[in-house]
């Protein structure tokens, strides 16, 4: 592992604690927003680093690009731009927030030293050669279309649902 | 009739019911998206939704009939009898939920046939979920169901409760959701697959019982499904989504939602986790919970909303104690229960929207004094729905109740048994003064139940409730075979070895 | 080896996500947290994909469709209940009681 890699791993790693952070304290929705992007981005470089650039790319795309920008949209058209009155609960709603993020953090403590049993594990490289191999968008989509068709073809019924039911609730009249 | 899932006729033929209702549902949105203006739309567009539940219950009937099969491991869709008869379970809450919804939607002035495509698509998430044979599948058909609820819950646009509830129920499943998902990753990454079968088989080959990722990733999917479940101490979103949802609504995400979701959740701890029994403990743990303060809180409520939704809470503590057991007679104890609970607490909805007006969420149990003497009738299928809810001999509540003590008993789980039983006689405290209310008082005033009026469909679809609780009461034996043979096919595929998985 | 760093640092947005739902009480802040834990497990995948196989790439794919559908059910709640309501504060959104 050059150590370069290691490196930009950390600072886009720390990056994204920092967006996360800031996300979830900031009093205004607005900055609340743009400090999720934030996040997104340093995740979308993180994947670039996993070998999965292709993802990284549709992280901004999806993500960044479409979703936040929803999110944006709703907080202006609602006019929630302006810091207003403080929507952070008080010292007991914080500190019991912060028992029941600290007890998680505790359970999930176990995750980052462990990982799947080395039996299963494949060789290094083994997803970058394929990628080489196939292409970027091809390592990707053959399994898409042949292994997950039917979670694929699950995910179009979900979205036109989605759709209707968008429809139906932002409709003037009933 | 064994498929090969590999082929496409195999995979067309095993999706078959699926398909059957996702082309209704297509064939009913065309027609909504032109005939959306009149009282005669929203009842031809019910119509439709009642013919598209019947045709897929058949084609479900028919693949049953075929004894469909896969030779070897299922990719992502199982095909087996418990696929089966919770589908028909689905279908059947649904079609109930139909025919309540047709005369509430008219009456409510809900004019919109949107309603029904959103029920066919939660049915279609409901039907994936029961199937599901891979928790990527799972995890899709949980949100297909979970998003058209949703929007079902806040239908009623011009009651700031409906958009309360559903507000309220998107944010909690939203996070549900989120922790299910992680513990899906986790479980993908100690075990290197999704399919329930082949993490069965890896947990076991690989000795993975202890195996701290696989164990953190069962509790977060554990935490995700006691949120959809409404188990204590996840279940405080329920009372005021149940409550502030339009009655029918409420109906079906009590009966066919809840049902869906114990029904994935049930397949997957069978299936997958046979090997890694740290589930036992936590899932008795939270019966325990949900029973005793399920009970309890319900009853303080004053509601008949709200006593139902504490009602339908603590029943499905009874309904862990049986997934708690994991053996194969709790599979069938399950499913009996299941189709017992979906019975009485959809006929119980239904009376309670002919009894009430515009949400339904002011009508007091007081407020039913001397109904008997008016509408005989409705008062003796609510009588009837509360003494199965209780568990009174000769109703299908008690037979399910019986089952699931049996189940319990059978593997040594006496504490669970006894709190199951005494907090079923708590209960009483609240299922029988509804009926000392409706048989010994007398009516507040003269046109106290003038407006007290059951639908004509809606009649049908409570009588066919009593008619079934008290046929499944005396002979549960038909009901009891069918479930018995279905608890056999749920279980791990043993003879496997271990695949070098990812591809 | 980036997988256990990785792991950790998707344990702690999770966890950052979860608090963020339990501290605030905006509507949309709330569900943008909800976003910030579904990134969070899309972090998860895509390092385990690296070494099981590219299956934890199609998984985000999923995550990702579901985070749209649910951003457009989701936000056209949070209007149904502005429309009612001119505020999108659970402070002031107590109808019903718990």
């Amino acid at each position: 592992m050059p150590p370069l890699t290691l490196t930009v791993f950390w600072a886009l790693a720390g990056m994204a604690i920092t967006g996360a952070t800031l996300c979830i304290t900031r009093r205004s929705p607005l900055a609340s927003a743009l400090w999720l992007v934030v996040t997104l981005f340093a995740l979308a470089g993180l994947f670039v680093l996993l070998d999965a650039q292709f993802i990284g790319v549709l992280q901004v795309l999806v993500y960044a690009g479409a979703i936040m920008v929803l999110f944006l949209f709703v907080i202006m058209l609602l006019n929630l731009g302006r810091p207003g009155p403080s929507d952070l609960k008080g010292p007991v709603g914080g500190a019991v927030a912060a028992l029941l993020a600290g007890t998680l953090l505790l359970q999930l403590g176990g995750v980052g030293s462990s990982g799947p049993p080395d039996v299963i594990r494949m060789p290094e490289g083994t997803v970058a050669a394929l990628q080489r191999e196939q292409g970027m968008v091809g390592a990707v989509a053959r399994p898409l279309f042949d292994t997950y068709l039917i979670p694929f073809e699950i995910t179009s019924i979900l979205l036109l649902a989605a759709i209707v039911g968008a429809v139906v609730l932002a409709k003037r009249k009933l | 009739m064994s498929l090969d899932l590999s082929i496409p006729r195999g995979l067309l033929l095993a999706l078959l019911p699926e398909l059957v209702l996702t082309g209704w549902a297509m064939i009913l949105l065309l027609f909504v998206a032109w005939r959306h203006r009149t009282t005669r739309d929203l009842r031809v567009a019910g119509g439709i939704t009642a013919v598209a539940l019947v045709t897929t219950a058949a084609t479900v009937w028919w693949l049953w009939w075929n004894q469909a099969g896969v030779a070897g491991i299922a990719q992502m869709v199982a095909v087996d009898d418990y696929r089966w008869v919770t589908d028909w379970l689905f279908l059947g809450a649904a079609g109930l939920t139909v025919l309540v919804s047709f005369e509430y939607l008219e009456r409510e002035r809900l004019l919109a046939p949107e309603y029904y495509v959103l029920l066919l698509f939660a049915v279609i998430g409901m039907m994936l979920m029961g199937g599901a044979e891979d928790l990527m599948v799972l995890f899709l058909g949980l949100e297909l169901m979970s998003i058209a609820v949703y929007v079902l819950a806040g239908f009623d646009r011009r009651n700031p409760r409906a958009a309360e509830a559903a507000l309220k129920y998107f944010l909690i499943g939203a996070f549900a959701s989120g922790f299910l998902l992680y513990g899906i990753a986790l479980i993908y990454g100690a075990t290197g697959t999704t399919n329930l079968s082949l993490v069965g088989v890896q947990v076991d080959s690989l000795r993975l019982g202890s195996d701290p990722m696989l164990l953190i990733g069962l509790g977060l999917l554990l935490v995700g499904f006691a949120f959809k479940v409404a188990a204590v101490p996840f279940h405080m979103w329920a009372p005021d989504v149940y409550d502030g949802a339009p009655t029918p609504v409420t109906a079906f995400m009590a009966t066919g939602v809840k049902a869906a979701a114990f029904a994935a959740l049930f397949r997957v701890l069978t299936e997958a986790f046979p090997q890694a029994g740290a589930w036992r403990e936590i899932v008795a743990g939270l019966a325990i919970l949900t029973m005793v303060a399920g009970n309890l809180v319900a009853l303080a409520q004053r509601s008949l909303k709200r006593m139902l939704a504490y009602s339908s809470i603590a029943h499905a503590g009874y309904l862990l104690v049986a997934v708690a057991t994991g053996t194969s007679a709790g599979t069938a104890a399950f499913l009996v229960y299941l189709v017992a609970y979906t019975l009485m607490t959809l006929g119980a909805f239904a009376l309670l929207a002919a009894k009430g007006r515009g949400g339904e969420s002011d009508v007091l149990i007081d407020d039913l004094a001397g109904l008997a003497s008016r509408r005989p009738w409705l008062a003796f299928a609510l009588a009837v729905c509360m003494l199965s809810l209780l568990g009174f001999p000769g109703t299908a509540g008690f037979i399910a109740k019986w089952y699931i003590l049996l189940a319990a008993a059978g593997v040594g789980e006496w504490l669970l048994a006894a709190i199951l039983v005494l907090t079923s006689v708590v209960s009483a405290g609240y299922y029988l003064p509804v009926i000392m209310v409706m048989y010994m008082k007398p009516e507040p005033f003269e046109q106290a139940h003038t407006g007290v009026k059951l639908g004509r469909l809606a009649g049908v679809a409570v009588a066919a409730a009593v008619a079934g609780i008290l046929y499944f009461g005396v002979r549960p034996n038909g009901l009891l075979d069918l479930a018995k043979e279905t608890g056999v096919g749920v279980k791990p595929v043993p003879t496997f070895t271990v695949e070098p998985s990812g591809r | 080896m980036l997988l256990g760093p990785a792991l950790a640092v998707s344990a702690i947005l999770f966890t950052l996500g979860v608090a963020g739902v339990l501290l605030r009480r905006n509507a949309i802040v709330i569900f943008m947290c909800v976003e910030l834990m579904l990134n969070a497990v899309n972090l998860t995948f895509v390092a385990l994909a690296q070494q099981l196989g590219i299956s934890g790439q199609i998984f985000v794919f999923f995550v990702m469709a579901v985070a749209a559908a649910e951003a457009a059910v989701g936000l056209a709640i949070i209007l149904a209940i502005f429309r009612h309501k001119e505020t999108v504060d659970l402070r002031n959104i107590n109808l019903l009681k718990g």
